[in-house]
């Protein structure tokens, strides 16, 4: 009976969706842009929930920012006096509870080798800054600490600065030119990718400090120093201990406040995942609102077909088609449309976030979940819908039906 | 009850009340008419005088609500909504004023519709609405969508879907209601030939008298009754 119902429904209902494609491709098109819409947003929000999650992974253990001037961040501009190497060295040699101390400054400048030039971050740092920064070698060696010592024309440089001025040559030994200065490039770091700040943290040059100091800044500051805490103790304890060697070398009273300030990168981390996670609701939110206005679409499309559709519902079921064989038509049309809509929605969906991931540089994680309940609820939506108004018209008078127009 | 074996349908006492209470509405009067197998009758009339309620009730569209109407030798009143579909499913043919051709739909597909709710085979299916296409003179129109086709081929169109099952009983409202004098002419030869060559009772609704003068009885309707019934 059933069968017998199917078999003869699925040939009108496969001839009227061809006879009326744009009307198909229409209703179809409400699925398609939801059950895409939400597939993108949900798998892009998870890739950077993911993303933010492996950063916080790689950055170095127990890290600490030491900078000047009071304001919170890592990227504040500041008019407090810059640090001297010798604030690096006090703490250093008086907090003992760290594994590493590297002091930094750092500044923009164009590397030229040969007819390349590249516009890139310049770092001045000791040979701690490895270590403490969590950053492996591809190629070569660091600097020594000899080498930092007596200010030596070395540097080694990122993946990105490499591609941009060796190409395809082997960088090591090569002399590469900052500014008046021409150095040796001695090591390769690997590659780590985007920081969560959004910056190549590959696009860089580490030079020694003091190099940097005399040869590229033209002066003694240090703009900023990173400490690692070994494991064990609490960065509380670490950072009241520096906030009281830097207090002393600063020659702040007890009235001062601090003119520097202690950050824990941890924190940081933990601060901006907190901001992804709500990123990633909030995207939710808003995908969970276009399956919502795709299912009014699809809703829509679906009443003003069948109205536009009750004449020819009356032909039918005056020449002789029952009413559950017209129920059974308009099932199949729905079912053959939500279902067409919602696999190319899927497929679209996969290519869009494949293509922002690559764009973003964020990772792809497909959820089956997400990926079904969008497909289910569109689907479900669309049957409904095309159900409903339908069940309406085949019980109809077929004089009446005959009547519309 | 018996029946004459000629006799097709009987209509016995059909009253047709439409509406409620003061603003009800008697659209027939208590209508009795027999039309045998093979008549070819024209009802006639003035609007509102019950034609088109009688047509409906006849086609089984449209239940009386008192009388009874038989159909050979089943009583019409006593089935279900789905049975009377059957009944015209299989038993009747409609030819409309609109004609009422699904658009955007060819010729061929239009005929072939009565078939596919039979459950004929498509070729079988095809064949026969190919045939019923060249009885009323469009071999060659078959891919033609309804809308490509004129006024007159769509009247065709329909006529072949109304004969393409082989009714006993062919229903014509007004089927040259929107057609010029000429085609009118063509559609009446056409229901004519149907009706001598293939035996198939014509109960046709008209308003012009020179369309009525095909048929072989005039059934005259007024307020709700049959005023006359005669030859032309």
């Amino acid at each position: 009976m059933i069968s017998n119902l199917l078999t003869s429904a699925l040939p009108i209902a496969v001839r009227e969706m061809q006879r009326n494609l744009l009307r198909s491709v229409l209703t179809m098109l409400g699925i398609i842009i939801g059950v895409a819409a939400v597939i993108v947003l949900m798998t892009l929000g998870s890739g950077t929930t993911r993303h933010v999650t492996e950063q916080i992974a790689s950055l170095g253990s127990n890290l600490l920012m030491i900078s000047t001037g009071k304001s919170m961040g890592p990227m504040q501009s500041s008019t407090a006096p810059k640090f001297k190497l010798a604030d690096a060295e006090a703490i250093a040699r008086e907090v003992t509870s760290l594994v590493a101390v590297a002091p930094q400054a750092s500044s923009n400048a164009t590397a030229i080798f040969a007819n390349q030039n590249w516009q890139t971050n310049i770092t001045g740092s000791s040979e701690r800054y490895f270590s403490v920064n969590n950053r492996q070698l591809a190629a070569g060696r660091i600097f020594t600490a000899s080498e930092v010592h007596s200010g030596a024309m070395v540097c080694v440089i990122g993946e990105t600065l490499r591609g941009k001025l060796f190409a395809t040559s082997n960088p090591i030994g090569a002399r590469m030119r900052l500014q008046k200065l021409s150095c040796e490039v001695i090591g390769l770091l690997k590659a780590k990718g985007q920081s969560s700040m959004g910056s190549d943290q590959d696009d860089v040059v580490v030079l020694p400090l003091r190099t940097f100091q005399r040869r590229i800044a033209g002066n003694d500051d240090v703009a900023m120093i990173q400490v690692s805490a070994k494991d064990g103790v609490t960065t509380n304890e670490v950072k009241q201990s520096i906030q009281q060697v830097l207090r002393r070398q600063r020659h702040l009273s007890a009235a001062d406040e601090d003119d520097f300030n202690v950050v824990d990168m941890k924190e940081i981390a933990g601060i901006l995942s907190g901001t992804t996670q709500l990123m990633t609701s909030l995207l939710s939110a808003v995908a969970g609102i276009s399956l919502l206005v795709g299912g009014v679409g699809i809703m829509n499309i679906m009443l003003v077909s069948v109205t536009e559709r009750t004449r020819e519902i009356g032909i039918r079921l005056a020449i002789g088609a029952l009413e559950r064989e017209i129920l059974a038509q308009f099932l199949v049309e729905a079912v053959v449309l939500s279902a067409t809509g919602g696999l190319i929605g899927i497929v679209l969906a996969v290519a869009i976030a494949g293509v922002l991931a690559t764009v973003l540089h964020i990772p792809l994680t497909f959820s089956p979940q997400v990926i079904l309940s969008a497909f289910v609820f569109s689907a479900t939506v669309g049957v409904v819908f095309g159900y409903m108004p339908a069940r309406k018209a085949a019980r109809l008078n077929p004089i009446e039906a005959l009547r519309h127009e | 009850m018996t029946n004459n074996n000629d006799t097709l349908l009987k209509l016995q006492a059909i009253t047709k009340v439409y509406g409620m209470g003061e603003a009800q509405m008697l659209a027939l009067r208590g209508i009795s008419l027999n039309i045998n197998q093979g008549e070819f009758v024209a009802v006639m009339g003035p609007s509102g005088s019950g034609k088109s309620t009688c047509m409906n009730i006849l086609g089984c569209m449209d239940q009386p609500s008192d009388g009874h109407y038989w159909f050979r030798d089943v009583n019409v009143g006593t089935l279900s909504r789905n049975q009377r579909t059957l009944l015209r499913r299989h038993f009747l043919g409609f030819v409309f004023q609109g004609f009422n051709l699904l658009n955007r739909t060819s010729a061929l597909e239009n005929v072939e519709l009565p078939l596919l709710y039979r459950g004929v085979g498509s070729n079988e299916r095809r064949a026969a609405a190919r045939l019923a296409l060249a009885t009323v003179g469009l071999s060659g129109w078959e891919t033609h969508k309804s809308n490509e086709l004129s006024g007159g081929q769509q009247q065709r169109v329909a006529i072949a879907r109304a004969i393409v099952t082989e009714p006993l009983l062919l229903l014509a409202d007004e089927p040259t209601g929107n057609l010029d004098s000429q085609r009118s002419e063509e559609i009446m030869a056409l229901l004519v030939q149907l009706n001598r060559e293939r035996g198939i009772t014509v109960v046709m609704v008209t308003h012009e008298p020179e369309m009525a003068a095909y048929a072989q009885r005039i059934v005259q309707f007024r307020d709700g009754l049959i005023e006359c019934d005669r030859k032309p």
